[in-house]
């Protein structure tokens, strides 16, 4: 068996860790801010509501008792009945952002909203990745008349306009979707959410194709390509062992880029009313439902637009920090 | 340059047929008919409306009546107001057009002076405050920055009214519409500078004493332009859809929020023409942008 991993060849600099350009990208100061604001972040999303005794969609109550005082309150401050429960020496756990309109606690409505928002932007980049990668790879790699009709489909998918074909996508699927899902796991979800995914999987991963496309070409044609095809290795283990490696870090700059974009649609589609069915909160659905109470509760519109754009800008400098040290000629 | 054109315009011409294609057959999908009311119809009537409207007809062949009659600027009705569409988009169209062309007039040039004043003055303070703008700015999503901008000049300054579309004051709208871009094309043209200082004719104009003025703006600038051209299609597209969220929070009745009105409604027949038309538009915005590109710099590829 040795002589068998001896034919195992690798890319010259071994899969992702030294892959060109890594340790540069990791030691710029962007990458690193970015991965320090994400990291924060994400361990406040996930790990701050189970420290605080509020469900995203529970009303206020004290003592079992429909608390109907908390409505709208301002951050950190307490109802009647829980300024009375306080007198008593009752403990009240504080609103860190204030109360809704119904009397749900904000902070954990804004957390969970985070929470759907960020899984929203990571799935849907994990679909374009997916399908981006396996297409550009075997177009790429194929290369000749199957390559030039791939990219054909891709360069028209390109020319679609995006935004028109969610909203268009989301419209339809909003009325087709509802009963065939209606009781199964994916309910829950909403048809909204679910018809982003499916117009991702359908529309942008043609980006990411392009870029794998690209990587696979120049690489295919590398000396250690050429020697582990010499030395009888099948397309399909040439594709997976020593071309995908190579192209890890192109991916994953992109998929950084897409994750931010993601999101910006989703909040988007939230503003237009397509976006995340209550009571289900997204960041960009909180966002839209303060607009109209603006002069009144300003700061609820305030916490979810900061919570929006500190996740899209993590990744934004993520992925400006990987494109810089991967592309040599970008600026600084 | 011919042969590029010539492909450039039935890519467009495709597209825009893919898209008119893609949204009617979607709306078929929608489960439920104009007949299914509780109220029975007159079984004469019905048959006068199925003739009418060509609902006898085959899904595909609804299609073709539908573009050719789109083509001559015939939408149909729409469902909720019975009103003209082609007279609601088309009527719709100058607003979002006056706003969108504003801010685009504002936004490009703000953007590519910044963008230029941040690549002579590299790495120092006005290059840091450009970045600092364009990176703070990429990652606002555009309601947000509309709604903030109501918010503290209209509600908390009081400088201009809520209501400021009426009184000619398109200044809230276009300055939130073309702050994105603005970022964006800084950012650009930046980069774009940046590669042009670079590059070896520009030591040499420098070592003969070429004032650094000149360098940057008769030499490298128009060096640095295609990309920064290239991208003015993709913000018309960016200017039609942030439109429907400019529109709607400053309550302006342009093609944007008109769509966004549609969608709220379910009104299919307005939704197809807007996305149709929008589709349309910026189809020709990429179009002449990329014919500029190529124009401006000949060696840039068709892809």
């Amino acid at each position: 068996m040795a002589k068998k991993r001896f034919f195992s060849m690798r890319p010259p600099l071994e899969g992702l860790r030294a892959a060109p350009g890594w340790k540069r990208a990791l030691r710029q100061p962007r990458t690193r801010l970015g991965a320090a604001i994400l990291l924060v972040l994400v361990l406040t999303i996930f790990l701050s509501p189970l420290l605080v005794p509020y469900g995203y969609s529970q009303i206020i109550t004290v003592d079992g008792q429909r608390d109907r005082g908390a409505k709208n309150l301002a951050p950190f401050e307490y109802s009647q009945m829980e300024r009375e429960a306080i007198a008593r020496g009752e403990t009240i756990f504080p609103h860190i952002f204030g109360t809704d309109e119904l009397c749900r606690d904000y902070f954990v409505r804004v957390m969970y909203g985070a929470r759907v928002s960020l899984l929203t932007g990571v799935l849907a980049t994990l679909v374009v990745l997916v399908i981006g990668t396996a297409y550009g790879a075997v177009a790429g790699y194929a290369g000749g008349k199957a390559d030039l009709w791939m990219m054909r489909l891709v360069d028209l998918i390109y020319a679609l306009p995006d935004t028109l074909m969610v909203i268009l996508f989301s419209v339809v699927l909003d009325q087709t979707l509802m009963e065939h899902i209606a009781g199964t796991a994916l309910a829950k979800l909403g048809s909204n959410l679910l018809s982003l995914f499916i117009v991702f999987g359908a529309l942008y991963w043609v980006g990411m194709a392009r870029l794998v496309r690209a990587r696979v070409l120049s690489l295919k044609t590398d000396a250690y390509v050429l020697a582990a095809r010499g030395l009888g290795a099948g397309p399909w283990r040439i594709l997976r062992k020593h071309i995908l490696p190579g192209c890890a870090p192109v991916m994953l700059a992109a998929a950084a880029m897409q994750v931010p974009s993601a999101i910006f649609t989703e909040s988007f589609l939230s503003f237009i009313g397509l976006g995340v069915q209550a009571p289900m909160p997204s960041l960009g659905a909180l966002a839209n439902a303060a607009r109209g109470a603006l002069g009144s509760y300003p700061h609820k519109l305030i916490f979810p637009a900061a919570a929006l754009f500190l996740i899209v800008l993590a990744f934004n400098l993520l992925s400006d920090g990987l494109h810089s040290a991967l592309d040599p000629r970008a600026g600084r | 340059m011919v042969w590029y054109a010539i492909k450039r315009v039935l890519l467009a011409a495709v597209t825009v047929f893919l898209v008119a294609a893609i949204t009617f057959f979607a709306m078929h999908f929608i489960p439920g008919g104009p007949f299914d009311t509780e109220k029975a119809i007159d079984p004469a009537a019905k048959a006068a409306l199925i003739t009418r409207f060509h609902l006898d007809r085959s899904v595909p062949e609804q299609f073709l009546l539908y573009l050719g009659n789109a083509l001559r600027g015939d939408f149909g009705i729409s469902l909720k107001t019975g009103r003209d569409v082609s007279e609601m988009v088309f009527g719709a169209f100058g607003v979002s057009a006056r706003l969108g062309g504003l801010s685009l007039l504002v936004s490009l040039p703000l953007g590519a002076a910044l963008g230029c004043l941040a690549a002579a003055r590299r790495g120092r303070a006005a290059d840091r405050a450009v970045l600092l703008f364009a990176t703070l700015l990429a990652a606002t999503p555009g309601f947000v920055v509309a709604t903030l901008l109501l918010l503290v000049f209209c509600l908390k300054l009081g400088w201009f009214g809520v209501w400021s579309a009426q009184g000619g004051g398109m200044f809230l709208p276009v300055v939130s519409l073309a702050l994105y871009p603005a970022a964006y094309v800084a950012r650009l043209t930046r980069a774009s500078m940046l590669q042009a200082l670079s590059a070896p004719p520009v030591r040499a104009l420098r070592a003969r004493g070429v004032r650094e003025g000149a360098v940057l703006f008769r030499h490298a600038l128009k060096n640095a332009a295609p990309p920064v051209v290239a991208c003015v299609g993709p913000m018309a597209a960016y200017a039609l859809t942030g439109s429907m969220v400019v529109e709607t929070v400053f309550t302006i009745g342009g093609l944007g929020s008109r769509f966004v009105e549609s969608i709220g409604n379910r009104d299919y027949p307005v939704i197809m023409a807007a996305t149709i038309v929008m589709a349309a538009l910026i189809a020709l915005f990429s179009l002449l942008s990329d014919l500029l590109c190529r124009a401006l710099d000949p060696r840039v590829e068709f892809s």
